[in-house]
């Protein structure tokens, strides 16, 4: 359908795109880093920084109340903390379990005591996940959620733009793989945990924060580069059709992700600054790793969109997508366009690993794998092979899956944004922005 | 290094119900994969639907055994068809996606925290076997076999899920000689051809998944009945990809194919677990810890699919005319 009489140079292009993206990390870092700052209300007792937090907002009707000291005692260790100018406190602890955390009630401000019936000191029990919450309610009649529904359901909305921006980064990927090699890519979820481990990896041998992410971006781009070079290029050629190199991708996704557990193990780690402070604008607060991921998401998406629709390469990628045999006959390195696909789809996938690590948050060997099928549901919600179906796909994804913790308990989260996918196959089974005739 | 007991261990992997259970529910991908050409990435999902669906009413209403199995083929049976009606229609990779995606969702309900009453969460269910061994046949007592021993409990689960095993291949094999099985088989080769002579390709594909999801249902039970628990995290994505390298392994259009990749999957795993375990313990390699080598076994697990899938995609007994695809 696009002509392309001449020969496109992918390469230099690549370098350009690489160079933007490059650029884009390089100015965000600043303030990503900035976000280290140790949180209010910093912890006394250890040292090194702890992956188990202990955490809350004090807070009252009239809003934070800081400057009060909690303790908690528990697995042989305690420690105390004291909440800050926005009321949040955290207190590091060696290991999961059980610890008794404990409000000094002399040290809240005059007029306010905890609400009746509020055990003190309570029982504070670690799940799956690295974080505690322990909440105290302060004053009379004061509910545990305080903010209004409204509040809540705007601050669902941020986080849930936020996550579906960072799923579109790994969907977008995805999506031009498909486009270009109509391989549906099982091992996409590695590549997404690859950029988090390499920087997290990184961030532990010294390097700066930006510098860290920068190299486990990069580390991803090569990935992609060096897995389209050394295994699907060489299968393209041999001729082999797309359901085994479905079944390949699955077997690379098994082989990377127990790779990964060999040399990072079992354990959550955290990447430099993932426990942020609460941003306040107006009377929403959110995380301000929610809001940066956010933003660093959205520009990087909107330079993909330039790139595709305004470049030479750009234009050569939508040519291979639509008919591969037709761009090779006006002149376009089809070869070269898949390998540049990959590199791209690795660079986003290594990005939004990156951001899922915070916003998760937490590095683990399986990180990628759970999030995608949510990919997968972006993917396909949007129409296969669409890059831009991609995109609002997994955006409506990230909103179905923040949104649904209103109604929904959150260990069901996934179910809904899943469930939607079913759904949406069953009426409109090429996607949301998918033509009608690419379904078989 | 204790050669005879780590031999005599992945020996008896042939015969553990584990091994059965993998055979069986790579059966079931057979069918559905091998003989229909349909991608069913949620096995895992009628496995825990056999295991759960078995488990559940035993311990809620204390239901007798054969019920609580007959309360499993249904669920199994309205999965199969919720699964299908929205997908057998569409090209084989949508199937491939909304079956996994199925099998974790089923995975997720049973683990949340809102359930636990019923589905036990992530600690799941114990103590549902009763009625099974309640049905042994053999005195209680040590058997002896050559090399190996095992209590009475070990030689009923084993003889009842061997003697499935043998009857659902019994039955597999009579059915793709059946015309019901070439119909699959034509299906296979070429849906439209198929769909000119007059046959209803939707309803033999959803025939062919209920069918095949069975087996993994039954597969899921003899599973999780040795074990005396179910967990949910014995069903995850792996678990399924783990029965495709064992369908692949044995040739996905066979029908002893399926068991003999289970067998083999499961001697390899036990074969290595026990050398570099033994050679980690003896001294011989400094330089893995012992959960590194477990991990180690799996790398390989993913690294043998993609070369068996890459270089020999027929298996060991598959017949390359037989391929899904050429």
């Amino acid at each position: 359908m696009i002509a392309m009489p001449k020969l496109v140079r992918p390469l230099g292009t690549l370098l350009a795109l690489l160079a933007i993206i490059t650029g884009i990390l390089l100015s965000a870092p600043p303030s990503l880093a900035s976000t280290t700052s140790p949180a209010p209300g910093a912890t006394t007792a250890p040292a090194e920084p702890s992956p188990y937090k202990i955490g809350g907002v004090m807070r009252n009707t009239d809003g934070p109340v800081p400057g009060v000291r909690i303790t908690a005692t528990g697995e042989g260790f305690s420690g105390e903390a004291t909440t800050g100018d926005n009321g949040t406190w955290s207190i590091g602890v060696p290991v999961k379990g059980t610890y008794q955390v404990e409000v000094d009630v002399s040290t809240l401000p005059e007029g306010v005591e905890l609400a009746k019936g509020t055990p003190n000191p309570r029982e504070v029990t670690f799940t799956n996940t690295s974080n505690a919450a322990a909440v105290f309610p302060l004053g009379e009649g004061i509910v545990v959620q305080s903010a209004s529904f409204g509040e809540i359901f705007v601050e669902r909305v941020i986080a849930g733009l936020s996550f579906g921006l960072l799923l579109a980064l790994a969907s977008v990927g995805l999506s031009l793989i498909y486009g270009t090699t109509g391989l549906t890519n099982f091992a996409h979820g590695e590549m997404v945990t690859l950029g988090a481990v390499v920087m997290f990896g990184f961030s532990v041998a010294g390097f700066p924060v930006w510098l860290a992410m920068l190299l486990g971006v990069i580390f991803g781009g090569a990935f992609g580069w060096v897995q389209d070079g050394w295994l699907w290029k060489p299968l393209r050629r041999r001729g082999t059709a797309l359901i085994p190199m479905m079944i390949i991708s699955i077997g690379l996704a098994l082989a990377a992700r127990y790779t990964i557990l060999f040399f990072f193990g079992g354990a959550t780690q955290q990447l430099p600054g993932a426990s942020s402070p609460i941003v306040e604008i107006g009377v929403i607060s959110i995380s301000r790793n929610t809001l940066l991921s956010l933003i660093i998401s959205l520009v990087v998406i909107v330079l993909i969109a330039m790139l595709l629709l305004k470049t030479r390469l750009g234009k050569a990628t939508r040519a291979v997508a639509d008919n591969p045999a037709l761009a090779a006959a006006s002149g376009i390195d089809v070869d070269r366009v898949i390998r540049i696909v990959w590199t791209v789809g690795g660079v986003l996938a290594a990005l939004g690993g990156i951001l899922w690590a915070y916003y998760r948050p937490g590095v683990t060997f399986n990180m990628g794998q759970q999030i995608l099928l949510l990919v997968f549901a972006g993917v396909i919600l949007g129409g296969l092979g669409t890059v831009f179906g991609a995109l609002v796909g997994s955006v409506i994804v990230g909103l179905f899956v923040e949104l649904s913790t209103l109604w929904l308990v959150a260990d069901l989260k996934y179910v809904g944004a899943l469930l939607i996918m079913i759904v949406v196959l069953l009426f409109r089974p090429q996607g949301i922005l998918g033509r009608r005739e690419r379904v078989g | 290094m204790d050669f005879l007991n780590i031999f005599t261990n992945a020996l008896g992997e042939i015969v553990s119900p584990t091994t059965a259970a993998y055979a069986l529910a790579s059966l079931g991908l057979a069918v559905h994969f091998g003989f229909t050409g349909l991608l069913n990435f949620g096995q895992a999902g009628f496995m825990a639907i056999g295991a759960y669906g078995f488990a559940i009413p035993t311990l809620l209403w204390d239901v007798p055994f054969a019920v609580g199995v007959l309360i499993a083929v249904v669920g199994s049976v309205i999965f199969a068809l919720l699964l299908g009606i929205p997908t057998l229609r569409l090209r084989a990779d949508y199937l491939a996606i909304v079956t996994i995606a199925a099998a974790e969702i089923i995975r997720y309900v049973v683990t949340t925290n809102e359930l636990t009453d019923i589905t036990g969460s992530a600690n799941g269910l114990a103590a549902f076997e009763g009625g099974f061994y309640a049905m042994n046949p053999f005195p209680q007592g040590t058997y002896n076999f050559g090399l190996t021993s095992m209590n009475e409990r070990d030689l009923w689960i084993r003889v009842v899920a061997w003697t499935l095993v043998a009857l659902c291949c019994l039955l597999v094999f009579l059915l793709m000689r059946s015309p019901w099985g070439r119909i699959l088989k034509g299906i296979r080769e070429d849906e439209n051809a198929v769909r000119s002579l007059g046959k209803n390709v939707y309803s033999y594909k959803m025939q062919s998944l209920i069918f095949g999801g069975l087996l993994g249902t039954f597969a899921g039970m003899i599973f999780t009945l040795p074990r005396g628990a179910v967990q949910p995290a014995n069903y995850q994505t792996e678990l399924t990809f783990f029965l495709w390298t064992c369908l692949l392994l044995g040739g996905m259009a066979t029908v002893l194919g399926p068991v003999v990749g289970a067998m083999i999957f499961w001697v390899v795993l036990s074969l290595t677990q026990g050398l570099l375990y033994g050679a980690i313990e003896a001294g011989y390699i400094t330089f893995l810890t012992t959960t590194q080598a477990g991990q180690l076994r799996y790398i390989l697990v993913g690294v043998a699919l993609m070369l068996l899938m890459i270089f020999r995609p027929q298996g060991v007994l598959g017949n390359k005319k037989e391929l899904v695809f050429a």
